[in-house]
């Protein structure tokens, strides 16, 4: 009878269907909220799925670009909910997607602004920075931590301040910078993408798309396929385990947070590059950082799940002002994704239920 | 009709994957001593649980002196006078004794404060009642783990018990205190009480129990008159099968000096000497042993050993190469093996599979991982499949199994599995079969020989005298961080360890007694 019980996780276990349900019953609730103020829900999902498809139930018309926009505004998310996912795995909590991803900003119209405007060479050049000053300024936070315990929630809540004061001291340097911007960028340091200009109808779809594709495919190697992602599980599973079995903790630490950084960083120039003219003189943070944590926490931190929690972000915010324009407040959108995250703190209880479950089971396979 | 102190009839729980109790029957006769036999796993632990009220029965019945009752919580079962002692205690260390013993119905004064005092003259009458010899003043941090256990049985007569239930009490004595022990138990049987002894030591059985009743995976198998039976019909009925109780070993042929461990002083993170100016040499081809109480320095030793605990000073030398700052990856690559005591915290990954932990240690080598680091996981799963077989370890999806889910013996086997695999030149093992079945330890016992066969030095550390005497060669006891004497198993009594593990130095007059 044993062999039943042993059986493989039932489609409700899945973490992914977990999600799923949290997923559905943040929408449930918002619905309950925009009902509460006396508005049509219904708006609220024509609006999301305007966002999602392009197409304008009301009127009846198709309009692409939205697609190409929701695409667009989910790189970030996808990317800092990488970075994110990427410590979480390690068992470390890193909060400070914010200040990776606008170091990352930072270094990317930097090197735009002032390297060589070398067709191909160019962009890459800036994205590379981007990516290197990323994984510096996370493992700044993860040599803290191995070497001093130093606690990285600490570390990166203080290192997002700094990066964004220092941004803006290095942006008002950069050419032509004012209180808010700086020169144009030149052509040959845009991500921008013809091609996806032309099917999206002038979206900022770009290059970044590339680069978020080959990142998730990256996360996903990395942390399931290579020695490297295994010391990196083993360490954030179990720390001492770890250590008892000569696994270098503390240089997965580092290695993790550098690598955290990375994806953060990436996120930064994309956004720069691909949707962005000019150079910005920041004054605040854009959250992309932050909603990363909830990103990564709905996708589980698993490479497809953040990939679809960082999509479903991306609606969201694309879905904001087509709400607006049929009279649903926008704020419902944070709400539902605030909600989402309350009701992922919450999965421990379903887990209960489960367990209760498969024990009622047991016991009547025992009596039959 | 029998008077019969407790009455479980059919009793099954069931937990997430396992029926810890399949239609358990248990009688216990008022004023006995019945022993609850059963290998680990067997379901004596949750039986206790459900009756002690910590776990609700899925079904069956409890009868406490001829009457069903529903025993929901632990105070229920207070109420009903049946007290546990846990195999871990449940004391506050910088309490005392009497605080301790009255914690959760403290007695008060009539302006609603504290009151102690008939409390400490009542503890102090039960102590000397019973034969307990506890101060109620003492600390609870001051007191040896015997007498902590002692508190234990004071706070379950303090609260009236008539049955007393004690969980695999003998596990952290020395064999002194197992002794005393044993005579508390016969005096609580002749104040009347009824005693019910979790464990799966058959000589403690012979030595104080009426009755016996055994658990086999989850199913109750027979309860016979121990006086009846011999040692070896229990065993037998334990594990349903024969088995072969003393270990059958040729005698060593140790050679040169494999592990050297020189004047090792270890000091715990506020400054305490944990290990005190320790030497010792372990020769390949033979086992030795390091007997004494738990928390005597053993921990933070094979813990320094396997590169953990940093040294305060002296020198680690395998096989002539000093070893004293390698690090933790670098002494396994060098031939140390290592199968920690805490096997949850230190020896696998819950929840890895079982194949990701046995190449815990060799992940980033052939054939395991290929260039820039990519992972096969044929070759990790056939091995994994090889040892689970060879090992039988009992795993319900074979190496795709989470090793969180196996039962504390498979775990232990497939660390031992792992470790054995890696060939080390020296193999240190701590508590190498706490918590394992008889027919588990017989298996390790013997892979542990065939190693010190193979020429390769081993290390075991063990809290239990009795293992420690059975599969060791020579026997290095410990105290308070120092070795006090090393001897060949041929030329010491248990008792003579006893007293060194008690902290007595040997006598150097020799065999005067």
């Amino acid at each position: 009878m044993s062999k039943d019980l042993t059986e493989k996780k039932s489609f409700l276990e899945s973490e992914g269907t977990v999600s799923l349900l949290v997923v559905l019953l943040g929408f449930l609730c918002g619905t309950i909220l925009v009902l509460l103020v006396g508005r049509n829900p219904l708006n609220m999902y024509k609006a999301i799925v305007q966002a999602m498809t392009g197409f304008d139930i009301d009127r009846g018309r198709l309009n692409v670009r939205y697609i190409g926009e929701t695409l667009n505004y989910s790189v970030p998310f996808i990317l800092c909910g990488f970075s994110m996912a990427f410590a979480a795995r390690v068992g470390l909590f890193n909060i400070g997607g914010e200040g990776q991803y606008i170091v990352g900003m930072t270094v990317a119209q930097a090197v735009a602004l002032l390297g060589p405007q070398i067709p191909g060479v160019h962009w890459m050049m800036a994205v590379a920075a981007a990516v290197v000053a990323g994984a510096f300024w996370g493992g700044i936070v993860g040599i803290l931590k191995a070497k001093y315990e130093v606690s990285e929630v600490v570390s990166t809540i203080m290192l997002n301040y700094i990066a964004l004061y220092l941004s803006r001291m290095v942006s008002f340097k950069l050419p032509g910078a004012n209180t808010f911007r700086t020169d144009n960028f030149p052509e040959t340091a845009k991500l921008t993408n013809d091609f996806f200009q032309q099917i999206t109808r002038y979206s900022n779809l770009n290059n970044g798309v590339f680069l978020v594709v080959i990142a998730i495919v990256l996360y996903w190697f990395i942390m399931e396929k290579t020695s490297l992602g295994f010391g990196l599980r083993a360490t954030g599973y179990n720390k001492d385990a770890a250590l008892c079995s000569g696994i270098p903790v503390t240089r997965s630490i580092t290695t993790s947070m550098a690598i955290a950084g990375a994806f953060a960083g990436l996120a930064g120039a994309i956004v720069i590059l691909g949707s962005f003219a000019h150079g910005r003189v920041i004054s605040g943070m854009d959250n992309y950082g932050f909603n990363g944590i909830a990103v990564a926490l709905v996708g589980n931190s698993k490479a497809l799940g953040v990939t679809l929690a960082g999509l479903l972000f991306g609606i969201l915010k694309n879905a904001q002002p087509l709400m607006q324009s049929r009279q649903i407040p926008k704020e419902i959108t944070l709400i539902i994704q605030g909600l989402i995250v309350v009701f992922i703190a919450l999965r421990s209880g379903l887990y209960l239920f489960q367990q209760w479950r498969k024990t009622k089971q047991i016991k009547s396979g025992g009596e039959a | 009709m029998e008077d019969y102190a407790i009455e479980m009839i059919g009793i099954s729980k069931a937990f997430p994957g396992i029926l810890a109790n399949d239609k358990v029957n248990l009688s216990v006769r008022k004023n006995e001593v019945h022993a609850l036999l059963g290998e680990n796993g067997a379901g004596k632990s949750t039986l206790m649980s459900i009756l002690f009220g910590s776990y609700s029965a899925d079904e069956g019945t409890i009868k406490i002196n001829g009457r069903e009752e529903k025993i929901k919580d632990p105070n229920a079962a207070t109420a009903l006078k049946i007290g546990m002692v846990h195999q871990h205690f449940k004391l506050v260390h910088n309490y005392t004794v009497t605080e301790n013993i009255v914690l959760g119905q403290e007695p008060r004064n009539r302006f609603g404060f504290l009151d102690l005092r008939d409390a400490r003259k009542r503890v102090q009458k039960l102590s000397e009642q019973y034969g307990l010899q506890v101060d109620p003043d003492a600390k609870i941090e001051d007191v040896t783990v015997g007498q902590e256990q002692r508190v234990e049985i004071l706070k379950t007569l303090y609260r009236d018990a008539d049955i007393i239930i004690l969980d695999e009490p003998t596990a952290v004595l020395t064999p002194q205190e197992i002794d005393e022990l044993m005579d508390i138990i016969k005096l609580l049987k002749s104040e009347g009480k009824t005693v019910v002894l979790i464990t799966h030591k058959l000589k403690e059985i012979k030595a104080v129990a009426d009755r016996c009743t055994v658990l086999r995976r989850g199913k109750s198998i027979d309860t016979v008159d121990v006086a009846g039976v011999t040692e070896k019909d229990l065993a037998e009925m334990m594990v349903g099968r024969a088995v072969n109780f003393s270990t059958e070993k040729k005698p060593a042929q140790p050679g040169e000096v494999v592990l050297s461990l020189k004047d090792l002083v270890i000091e715990d993170a506020l400054g305490a000497v944990r290990v005190n100016n320790l030497s010792l040499d372990v020769r390949e081809g033979e086992i030795m042993g390091i007997a004494g109480v738990d928390g005597n320095g053993q921990s933070e030793l094979v813990h320094a050993i396997n590169g953990m605990y940093p040294l305060t000073s002296g020198a680690i030398v395998l096989d002539g190469e000093d070893i004293t700052r390698a690090g933790v990856r670098r002494r396994i690559q060098q031939g140390v093996g290592y199968v920690p005591e805490d096997r949850h915290k230190y020896g696998i990954v819950k929840d890895f599979s079982l194949s990701e932990n046995v190449i815990l240690k060799t992940y980033y080598q052939e054939p395991f991982s290929g260039r820039f680091g990519y992972m096969d996981t044929k070759p990790m799963d056939e091995l994994t499949d090889k040892l689970i077989e060879e090992f039988d370890v009992r795993a319900g999806k074979g190496h795709v199994t989470e090793a969180g889910s196996l039962s504390g013996g498979n775990q232990q086997k497939l660390i031992i599995a792992r470790e054995i695999n890696l060939s080390p030149k020296v193999l240190v093992i701590a508590q190498p079969t706490r918590g394992l079945d008889v027919g588990a330890i017989e298996y390790i016992h013997k892979r542990i020989i065939a190693e010190r066969d193979a020429g390769k030095a081993v290390l075991v550390v063990s809290y239990d005298l009795d293992e420690i005497m059975n599969l060791c060669d020579r026997i290095a006891t410990i105290s308070k961080g120092q070795i006090l004497d090393v001897s060949d198993v041929k030329d010491v009594n248990e008792h003579e360890i006893g007293l060194m593990m008690a902290g007595e130095k040997k006598s150097k007059a020799g065999s005067d007694e």
